[in-house]
């Protein structure tokens, strides 16, 4: 599949199509593949990565790259492809400068995943089919690529684009809802097995903001966070109730926006589950005010600047309990 | 740092009986910022309000609290003082201690620290008040009616006459409303057709007004002064223009069973039909139910008897888009229905009929020609009972409404008295609960129905009426003398309550106008401002804000009419100043604070922002038209960079009333 | 939870200008009792809130919040409480969610004509907040339990 994505990158460019190709390259670790912008075709067949690591979700950079004169051809994924349409819908992305080359995903595969099965020193992996195979310090090691899959993956939304303009492998379908499941567990606790879940999970947090850098729905000019009239700007928390607020706020400012892209989690150095709580709002959205994906389409209103006149009281809250 | 005066408000012993104002003004003295603090009886009156405008001066104050009864009381007033004393009038904020605080707090200790705590907020929030300024809008220099009966009627008129144009929708055929159906009036006894029909012909001539008869209000947007109203002109399938109202079609017509509503069903009319000979326009009009042309493609008769060639059985609705400057409400009353008193025997006997069906049969262009007939076999009654508050004033009972109709105790001692002038044979009986008459001229009347006519009054209910041989068997008690009576009708009539009419609601919603539980519009105040509703630019005329008689609704209606006039005359309002600001420089252009705007004040614009390495960045930055904006606040919620905020009620504002409430 | 018998909760309540800010007045003018910890904070329309605001309250010590607007269909903007209704709908299933109290927060509506209701509603309210006693779940979710 690299092999292809070059191709068609070193295409694109040569023809003039466009100036700037936005793709992966190797970062500090085989395994953190890192978004990077190739302008040449050397550069970019030396440099160029696509492997089951490549999980970045490339839109949030096209704000940036699509305000840059010249067009710029994007390889998306199907989940990045709603990314960048609800980029695209909220007029942070300028379409006209973006051609975006979606590239078929079978699920991107998680270090930890690979660790937590017991393999030790891996120095690089090749997969092969539905297999992967590790290059460790102790040998060669195989596992099933499904085995190895990130959380996110596993409960994939969907394999199927929201956009391309042309497409490398195959576009896919809808899944089930079973990416909920974690989050029905979590309504089924009691209040205080929920706490006592969510302060396990949060206490944690080193306030990096690496979840709000890497959100495609958090790129706003200027963060609450960072600005000082909002009241609530914290760049480092200064007492805990001030990291509980800035999930809080976070998972609400991001609702109806948040494709569920699961990046939060991904980029979380303490593996704090955050997508848990978008998951769980987009959850409710679904169930109360009608199923709804961000970044689906360009024309549906969001259900948080959308009402109908027999929504739900909030009462709803306190009188449906744990399920 | 602002120099904040504290000014403590005792409303005489309102306030001080339970907070005490002394200890309130001494401990907000300490607050930060705050120069001057005091307490004085009447904070309102002149002297009062001349110690706010010398301690301004005398120590430079540069916003001022005053602590006292509520905002909606006063604020507009001490704005007005702060500002003669050169302070712009948005540096004040008002800490709520009568309504809030000293009247529904008992003890004195907490009460006084509740008030010091409100005072503390309101501080906080001044401490980051901005001058202010509001912006001016237009004024549309016409008025649109909703309901052409008497109350729109006479409104039109009146705000016609001042040289505004005036626009009446009337969703039936024919301007007149319910008055159009009334035999006689009370308590003068003139012919109600006699003293409206010249209105309606008058206000169909009136060059200053335009009649949109059969129609009704689509959509309404903008706000005081700027409406814009789409009103749908219902198809009538016939051309207005080109109808001379001759009548023909509606003589020729085959199809004879659609009931007439005129005259409440109690006859029929064609499928093609004036409603009555004075009907303003007079004009045909198709019913879509009942012609046959229409159902079925086949007939045709009325379009080959017009001599004018006004059939038209393609016409379709009509949408109109106009621009207002204000708008009365008169959608006026129904009686409820009666059938869910299953006690009255109604469904069960055509002789048991409403107040307002009784009208008709009196009326000589009635069913009946004018001759009072039983329905049942068109024969001269002989007893008739009137049962009063049927509806009204059952508190309790799902069936009607807690409030007095206030008419029927009038219209029935008029149907009494009528019924013995014109058929002296007749016994007329009329149950009670009180007899109601404040009016001028009101008593007088009904002591005539008694004294003179011989009205038989009973203080008591009609418990059972039941359909037996051809008579209506009724049983009632007589609370005064405590016995039970049998009575053997051959009619009883029932005062049936009144309610407001059903399309007052769905209105009420387009207009963002409040109503009360039973649907009745609400006045801005209940004494001081009852004919213009809360939202500005919306007035009320008639039946719609409560019930009433002819004389009050006409006066109401030109009350209503002349605060319409004041409003037009205006070229411009003055616009709230407190509207959302957008901060170019975090506005993502995301269009959130745009989609639940629901005036449409908000709109984008690309604009060139410096970008870092002197580079020049075209973004998409959202822009607030102050004029149209009415501060509503949900777009500072919506925006997710908090870009968006709103003048008056910051975030920072508020957060500091957390702040000092919390601390 | 000990209850401490003279502890009294602090309590936000939000009132939209139009409604039940008019209806809190009405209570006043109809002298019906509601306890002195309620504190009301004006703002123009239910659809002013920020959820920020009620997350700022429990941070300064806030024991309960309690946000009152016209009901739907009545709001003097004509759509603020429905948008009102949605974002309290999903703050309040967050807070739940969190294993927060979600007692601690509601949503009535109150006209300007129920005042009777707006002294019921509050008493009620903080009859539930003081059963609950302090607010600490927010400031403990970080901290771990030894």
């Amino acid at each position: 599949m690299q092999a292809r994505l070059i191709q068609r990158a070193k295409e694109l460019l040569e023809s003039g199509e466009v100036e700037r190709v936005l793709g992966w390259t190797a970062g500090e670790f085989f395994y953190d593949l890192t978004p990077a912008v190739f302008t040449t075709v050397e550069v970019l067949e030396k440099d160029f990565r696509y492997n089951v690591f490549a999980g970045a979700n490339l839109s949030k950079y096209l704000i940036a790259e699509s305000r840059k004169p010249g067009k710029i051809a994007a390889f998306l994924k199907p989940c990045d492809s709603y990314s960048f349409l609800q980029l695209v819908k909220e007029h942070r992305i300028n379409r006209e400068n973006v051609y975006v080359v979606g590239v078929g995903c079978e699920g991107k595969c998680d270090m930890e995943k690979i660790r937590a099965a017991g393999i030790k020193g891996v120095l690089d992996v090749k997969q092969n089919g539905d297999t992967l195979v590790l290059d460790t310090l102790y040998g060669e090691k195989t596992m099933a690529v499904a085995d190895a899959l990130a959380e996110r993956c596993a409960v994939c939304k969907s394999k199927k684009f929201a956009i391309y303009d042309e497409l490398i492998g195959e576009d896919g379908e809808d899944s089930d809802d079973s990416r909920f499941a974690e989050v029905r567990r979590l309504e089924a606790m009691t209040p205080e097995e929920r706490f006592a879940f969510w302060r396990g999970e949060l206490s944690r947090c080193i306030r990096c903001n690496a979840c709000r850098n890497v959100c495609p729905a958090c790129s706003c000019e200027k963060c609450v966070f960072d600005n000082p009239a909002s009241g609530v700007e914290n760049k480092a928390a200064a007492s805990s109730f001030e990291e509980n607020m800035f999930h809080i706020i976070r998972a609400f400012h991001v609702a109806g926006r948040c494709t569920d892209c699961g990046e939060c989690s991904r980029v979380c150095p303490q593996h704090i589950p955050l997508h848990l709580l978008n998951r769980k709002l987009i959850s409710d959205m679904n169930e109360l005010y009608g199923a709804y994906q961000a970044g689906a389409d360009m024309e549906s209103r969001p259900p948080m600047v959308d009402f109908r006149q027999n929504d739900p009281e909030p009462s709803i809250v306190h009188e449906r309990g744990n399920r | 740092m602002q120099r904040i005066g504290v000014f403590v408000c005792w409303c005489g012993s309102n306030i001080a009986a339970t907070v005490d104002v002394e200890k309130v003004a001494q401990v907000l003295a300490k607050e930060p910022g705050v120069v001057f603090s005091t307490d004085y009886q009447y904070m309102c009156s002149e002297a009062g309000q001349n110690l706010i405008i010398d301690a301004i001066k005398e120590h430079g104050l540069t916003g001022v609290v005053i602590c006292s009864c509520s905002p909606r009381m006063h604020e507009a007033t001490f704005r007005k003082t702060v500002q003669k004393a050169g302070l712009n009038p948005y540096m004040l904020e008002i800490a709520n201690i009568r309504e809030q605080c000293s009247w529904i707090h008992k003890d004195k200790e907490q009460a006084t620290e509740k008030a010091v705590i409100l005072g503390r907020a309101a501080i906080a929030k001044v401490h980051l008040n901005a001058p202010l300024t509001a912006g001016q809008s237009p004024v549309t220099k016409r008025a649109l009616v909703i309901g052409g009966g008497i109350a729109g009627i006479q409104t039109a008129l009146d705000i016609a006459d001042a040289g505004f144009a005036v626009d009446i929708v009337e969703k039936k055929p024919t301007i007149g409303g319910k008055m159009t159906q009334i035999d006689k009036t009370f308590p003068t006894l003139d012919c109600a057709a006699c003293i409206l029909t010249p209105k309606m012909v008058d206000a169909a001539q009136n060059e200053n007004i335009d009649i949109f008869a059969y129609a009704e209000v689509e959509k309404v947007q903008g706000f005081v002064g700027n409406f814009t109203v789409t009103i749908r002109k219902k198809a009538r399938y016939v051309n207005p223009d080109l109808c001379t109202g001759c009548g023909l079609c509606t003589e020729k017509c085959p199809q004879k069973k659609a009931p007439n509503e005129f005259n409440l069903g109690l006859d029929n009319r064609r499928a093609i039909y004036i409603p009555f000979a004075q009907a303003v326009p007079k004009i045909a009009t198709i019913d879509a139910d009942y012609c046959t042309m229409l159902k079925t493609g086949k007939c045709g008769v009325c379009s080959k008897v017009c001599t004018a060639g006004a059939i038209d059985y393609k016409q379709q609705d009509e949408l109109v888009t106009r621009e207002y400057g204000a708008i009365v409400v008169a959608t006026g009353f129904e009686p409820i229905n009666v059938e869910p008193y299953g006690e009255f025997a109604y469904k069960q006997s055509p002789d048991v009929v409403t107040s307002l069906e009784f009208e008709r049969l009196m009326n000589a262009a009635g069913p009946t020609g004018g001759t009072l007939l039983r329905p049942s076999d068109k024969t001269h009654p002989h007893t008739l009972v009137f049962v009063q508050c049927v509806g009204s004033r059952c508190d309790g009972d799902t069936r009607g409404k807690s409030y007095c109709s206030k008419i029927c105790c009038m219209y029935t001692a008029k149907h009494a008295m009528l019924c013995r002038e014109k058929y002296p044979d007749t016994e007329v009986y009329v149950f009670y609960i009180d007899v109601r008459t404040p009016g001028k001229n009101f008593d007088e009347f009904y002591r005539r129905a008694v004294e003179e006519y011989g009205v038989h009054y009973i203080k008591g209910m009609v418990g059972k009426v039941v359909p037996e041989n051809g008579k209506l068997k009724v049983q009632a008690s007589d609370l005064l003398e405590n016995r039970q009576l049998h009575i053997d009708a051959d009619m009883v009539v029932l005062a049936a309550a009144i309610e407001p009419d059903k399309s007052a609601r769905p209105l009420a919603t387009m207009l963002t106008a409040s109503m009360d539980t039973n649907d009745f519009f609400t006045e801005a105040h209940p004494k001081l401002r009852p004919v213009e509703s809360p939202t500005a630019g919306i007035f009320l005329s008639g039946a719609c804000q409560g019930p009433k008689d002819i004389p009050e609704t006409v006066a109401q209606a030109s009350a209503a009419a002349a605060k319409v006039i004041g409003l037009l005359a205006k070229d411009h309002m003055t616009c709230n100043p407190c509207v959302a600001r957008p901060d170019e420089l975090m506005c993502n252009g995301c269009s959130a604070c745009e989609k639940v705007c629901p005036y449409g004040a908000i709109h984008y614009e690309d604009k060139e922002f410096r970008g870092p390495n002197r580079t020049m960045l075209l973004r998409r930055v959202a822009q607030v038209n102050p004029a149209v904006c009415q501060g509503c606040g949900a777009c500072t919620v919506a925006c997710p960079s908090g870009a968006m905020d709103l003048l008056g009620f910051s975030n920072q504002q508020i957060m500091a009333e957390v702040d000092a409430i919390c601390k | 939870m000990q209850v401490n018998e003279s502890w009294k909760p602090t309590i936000v309540a939000f009132c939209c200008n139009w409604c039940s800010y008019a209806g809190a007045d009405l209570s006043g003018t109809n002298r019906l009792n509601y306890p002195a910890n309620v504190k009301i904070i004006r703002i123009p329309c239910s659809c002013r809130l920020n959820p920020m605001f009620i997350l700022r309250a429990f941070q300064r010590g806030a024991d309960g919040v309690i946000l009152c607007g016209c009901h739907p269909g009545d709001c003097h903007y004509t759509t603020g409480n429905y948008y009102a209704r949605r974002r309290m709908t999903l703050l309040f299933s967050l807070l739940d969610y969190l294993g927060i109290e979600k007692e601690r927060t509601r949503v009535e509506w109150v006209s300007a004509a129920e005042g009777a209701k707006f002294a019921a509603v509050m008493n009620d309210f903080v009859a539930t907040v003081t059963a609950l006693g302090e607010n600490k779940r927010l400031e403990d979710l970080r901290c771990k339990q030894d």
